[in-house]
Order: structure tokens, then sequence, then C-alpha cells
């Protein structure tokens, strides 16, 4: 996914820049690969996990430094190929950090890169400063800078084979995941009916049957009262079917769209909640279902948790991303691991590789941020057909 | 009392028909789907509407912008609204629409013969009527500002008032006098700040008040 930079390719002094930071760089470089392996042997009596908390951070903004002049001398954007950490405790963080196999290419790299940084560097440099070799240096320190650069890429970027095969992985686990949020909704959806209205039909069936035979038996009290039970258990079932359907798509997300289905989720908050939606046209309909039900499990902890005053929903759609974003002046400590809801969403997303992020200080405000990438159609109109 | 009649399922049309011809309704245009609904508005013999908030040709909620445009184009013109699903929204759009004559009830509620005929001529005669769903959906939020004033005997007077209930009627269901119901809603306009007036507009603004349209 890189694109072509924009801005010039770098000039053989800033290249020769270049060569002398990442000089510097190739000894600090040496210094935290010590420290990995330092910090790797004393993880046994537990010291070595501090140091490691700071090594680990410090080796990313080496490569990440790296990746930015090999980005510049290359002409390609290289984007931070890091997994994205997950909200959580200290641990839920490192093992994330573990099982990140860029974590390890960084480890690798930093065992070779100074060797090959210090020569190529030494190299470029000692041609510039010995004036005779300045005709040497002139043509050398292109070329030379370029096999550092393609060498630092090859290390701290994933090819394109991997990324696909990582995109393969990804697809692979959100699919398993619908499919299991599909069937468990189906289950969902056969139980609901079967226990509700098909359960209230069958009475009402009864009692009707028990009417009719009441009229034969010319017991027209008993006939009444029986029907006025039907009426009754009538008026149950089309309360459970009307359920049944609001739990699939809420017929105001069909008539208004997300953000007047929105607008009508806050109105029904027992706490005032701003609405600021800025939406130009409707997302994807299984998107706009996705982000609605999210909102809804937002919005129903800030009710039941939150204690907060006030609320708020922002609605924005920018560089073709989706956001949505949940926030209250509650008492903050929302744990999104806690519950069963906000997994769910953040499955339910993760199958348009939309994100859930919470921002939840003890002590508040929470935030929940619900991203999805996609594209708006035009606002909808009557369509072309006309009436019939 | 000549009606506009917009229901695009057939058989729920039918029966409509039925029932409000049966109690003395006559029905001026019974139409399907949102082009024959605003030409059949257009009608000056009409004197109310009863409409459904999906209607063809996309299933979703012109019946209500219907409702919203006759009834700015023709100020304080009756509508009554039927729906598969009551939706606060739906009700505050509704009310903001002008004072008075407008329901807004659920579909199942046309099984109570009376009761939704009665509702027809409250509207019809500048009343509100709202479902009970909607009312309750209300009640159960807890509400700041002057309604904190009321005590919950008066919310439960407001309540049934929002619902389109007489002063006779409430005396029935809360089981008291009519004498105490007036008591009540008298309260109630003090607490609201509501100005001595026409009685009828007096009860709608309540309502108004208490939906913070």
């Amino acid at each position: 996914m890189s694109t072509t930079s924009t801005t010039a390719p770098p000039g053989r002094l800033l290249l020769t820049g270049y060569a002398v930071a990442q000089f510097f760089l190739s000894i600090l470089m040496i210094v935290l690969f010590v420290l990995w392996v330092v910090g790797g042997v004393l993880v046994v009596v537990w010291v070595g996990i501090g140091i490691l908390a700071a090594v680990v951070p410090a080796t990313r903004w080496v490569a990440n430094l790296h990746r930015s002049m090999a980005a510049r001398t290359l002409g390609t954007e290289l984007p931070p190929p890091y997994r994205p950490l997950p909200p959580g405790g200290f641990f839920v963080k490192a093992r994330t950090v573990l099982a990140d196999p860029m974590t390890w290419r960084d480890l690798g790299w930093l065992l070779v890169a100074p060797v090959v940084g210090i020569t190529v560097s030494l190299i470029v440099i000692v041609l510039l400063l010995a004036i005779v070799t300045g005709f040497i240096w002139w043509f050398a320190t292109p070329p030379l800078m370029q096999a550092r650069a393609v060498f630092d890429r090859w290390f701290l970027c994933y090819s394109r084979t991997e990324r696909l095969e990582q995109r393969v992985q990804v697809l692979t686990e959100t699919r398993a995941d619908l499919v299991d949020h599909s069937a468990a909704e189906l289950r969902r959806l056969e139980r609901d009916l079967h226990d509700g209205a098909q359960a209230r039909l069958v009475a009402l069936s009864m009692s009707l049957g028990m009417a009719d035979a009441a009229f034969d038996s010319e017991d027209p009290e008993q006939a009444r009262r029986l029907i006025k039970d039907a009426r009754s258990t009538t008026a149950g079932a089309i309360g459970d079917l009307r359920s049944v359907v609001r739990g699939i798509h809420p017929p105001v997300l069909a008539d208004r769209g997300l953000a007047g289905a929105v607008a009508a989720l806050a109105i029904d908050m027992a706490i005032p909640v701003t609405v600021d939606a800025r939406l130009p046209g409707r997302p994807p309909a299984p998107v706009e279902s996705a982000v609605y039900f999210g909102v809804a499990e937002c919005l129903a902890n800030v009710g039941k948790h939150s204690g907060a005053r006030n609320g708020w929903i922002t609605l924005a759609h920018e560089d073709d991303v989706l956001r949505a974003v949940v926030g209250d002046d509650g008492r903050g400590g929302a744990d999104p691991g806690a519950g069963t809801g906000m997994l769910g969403v953040m499955r339910r997303l993760a199958a348009f590789d939309g994100t859930l992020s919470v921002s939840s200080p003890a002590g508040g405000p929470t935030i929940v941020t619900l991203e999805v990438p996609c594209v708006l159609s035009s606002p909808k109109t009557t369509p072309s057909s006309g009436p019939a | 009392m000549r009606l506009v009649l917009a229901e695009d399922h057939a058989l729920l049309r039918a029966g409509l028909i039925q029932l409000l011809e049966g109690n003395g309704f006559t029905i001026l245009h019974a139409v399907d789907n949102e082009a024959s609904l605003s030409a059949a508005l257009l009608d000056p013999l009409a004197e109310a509407a009863v409409l459904d908030v999906r209607l063809p040709p996309s299933q979703t909620d012109e019946g209500l912008r219907a409702a919203i445009a006759v009834r700015a184009a023709r100020p304080g013109f009756p509508v009554m609204v039927l729906s598969q699903y009551v939706e606060q929204l739906y009700a505050r759009e509704l009310l903001a629409s002008g004072v008075g004559a407008v329901g807004y009830l659920l579909k199942d509620r046309v099984s109570d013969v009376a009761e939704f005929v009665d509702g027809v001529r409250r509207v019809a005669a500048g009343g509100t009527v709202l479902d009970p769903e909607v009312v309750a959906t209300v009640m159960a939020r807890q509400r700041e500002e002057p309604l904190e004033r009321l005590t919950p005997r008066e919310r439960e007077v407001l309540g049934l008032m929002a619902e389109g209930r007489s002063n006779a009627a409430i005396a029935g269901l809360l089981h008291v006098t009519d004498k105490a119901v007036a008591k009540h809603i008298n309260s109630i306009f003090t607490k609201l700040d509501l100005p001595i007036g026409e009685d009828d507009h007096r009860r709608v603004r309540a309502v108004l008040a208490w939906l913070r349209v």
C-alpha cells in the first residue's frame, strides 16, 4: 500500500547527513542490543521485565527513525508495521508486543544493522571528508545510501507477500467471528420466536377454540371472557414480534438512517445526550447497522454504569472513515473487556476492518470511539421507479 | 366527518374502512401510496386524516412526512398517525407540527374499537392522543426542571392527559372524583406556568412541556 512520496528525493548532502546520524544511531543500537540480552536474561529475576519495558519502545523509536530515513531515500512510504496495542493492563500489552513478529525482526535488525550501518556510514563520511575522494563521494553516495535503505526496508517492513498473508489471517479470523455471531443471532431469533410469538399464537388459537365451544354450549359469558383473553394474547404476540424485529433491524434506522436513529436513541436516554451528526450520505447498510448497535450498547453502558449527568455523541465521516464517538461525564473506569457487550461490538466492527477504542480513566470522562472505513452513498431520495 | 385514509396493507385498509364507516365516519379517499395520499390531502372537503407511517414507494416514514407537510399547509388539520412501532422521535415531530389535533397510536390499538374511534374523534376535535407506550417511556425517565415539581399523582394525571383522556375518564381510571382530577390538573397548570386561557389548549401545552418539544 506504499504510495510514491511527493517530496523531492534527498540530495547528496542530506544523504551524508543521514550517514552521520546512522553512524551515531548504530552505537545506540549496540547499546540497545546489549540491554535486550541483559534484560532477556534477567527476566528470570523480574528485573529484566523493567529493562525490556524501556528497551522495546526505544528500539521501536530507533527503527521508526530508520524507516522514515529509508522512506525518504527510496521515495516510498513505509508506515510503522506494529500491531496496535489493545486496551488493558501491562501484561495484555506485553503479550501483544511479544506476539508481534516485528518485535523479533527489530531485534534481529539490531544485531546486524550496526555492522552494516557503521560500514556504509563511514565510507560515505570518509569519502566526503577526504577532499581527494570527493569525486567518488559524488557518485557513490546515492547508491550506497539507497542500498542501506533497501537493507533497512527488508528488515523493518513486511514484504507484499507477508502483508497479504497477514491480511488473509485477519480476514479468516474476523470471518470466523462473524459466522459465529450470525449463528448465535439466528439461534436467539429462533428461540425468541419459538418461546414468544409462536407460543402466544398457540394459546390464542386455544382460547378461540374454547370460545367456539362455549357458544355451542350456549354460555356467551364464558365465550366473551375467552375472546377477551384471546385479544390480550394477540397484543402480547404482536409485542413479541415487534421486539424481535427491533433486534434484527430497528425501523427508525431504516426510516431515518444512522443520524436519525442515533438521535432517537439519545431521546430515550434518561440524561440529556446531545447529538452532532455530520454525515453527507448513508454508509452501507451492514456498517450502518453495526455502528448503530455499537452506539446503542455504549449508551446502554452510559445509562447503567457511568453515573453521568450529560452525554454526547458525534458522527462524522472523514478520509473514508466513519467515526462515532460516545462520551459522558461520568465516573470513568470502564473496562471493555469486562462484559460481553463491548467485545461483541468489537467483533462485529472487525468484520468491516473497524475498531473500537475506549478511553476511560478513573474519575472520567469516558470516551468510546468506533471507527469503520467505508464509503458513503449519496443521500437517499425517492426511487426513480415512481409510485406504483 | 369526512376522512382521508392511507394504509398500504389491503386487508387492514378494508378493516379500517369498515370500522370507521360503521362508526359514523365517511371515507372520502382510501389510498395506498404516498403520491395518491398527497393528492387526497389537497381535497378541500377532507376534514381529517388517518395515516400509516410507512407507505410505498420507499416504505419508510412518508406517512409521517405527509402528515407534517399537510399540517404546515393547513394549520391545525387533524391527523391520526398509526404505526407498527412507536418512536419518541416521531411523537415529538408530530407534536411540534402545531398545537393539538394529532394522534399517534400503535396499529394494534385499533382492536379496541370503541377506544380507537373515540381517539379519532378527539383528534378531529383538536385534542392530542398519544399511545400509552410513548407515555410510559417518557414516564420511565427521570426528568428534571419544572416537571420535577409535580407530585407522583400529578405526573400520573399528566400521563393520562397525554394519552388524550377526558377528566371523567381519568377520574374513572384513578378511582377518584372528577373534582379531585380537576384540582390536580389546575395544580399542574400552575406548576408548569401555563397561564389561564382556553382550557383545551392548556392541556395540550402541558403535554408538550412534558415531552420537551
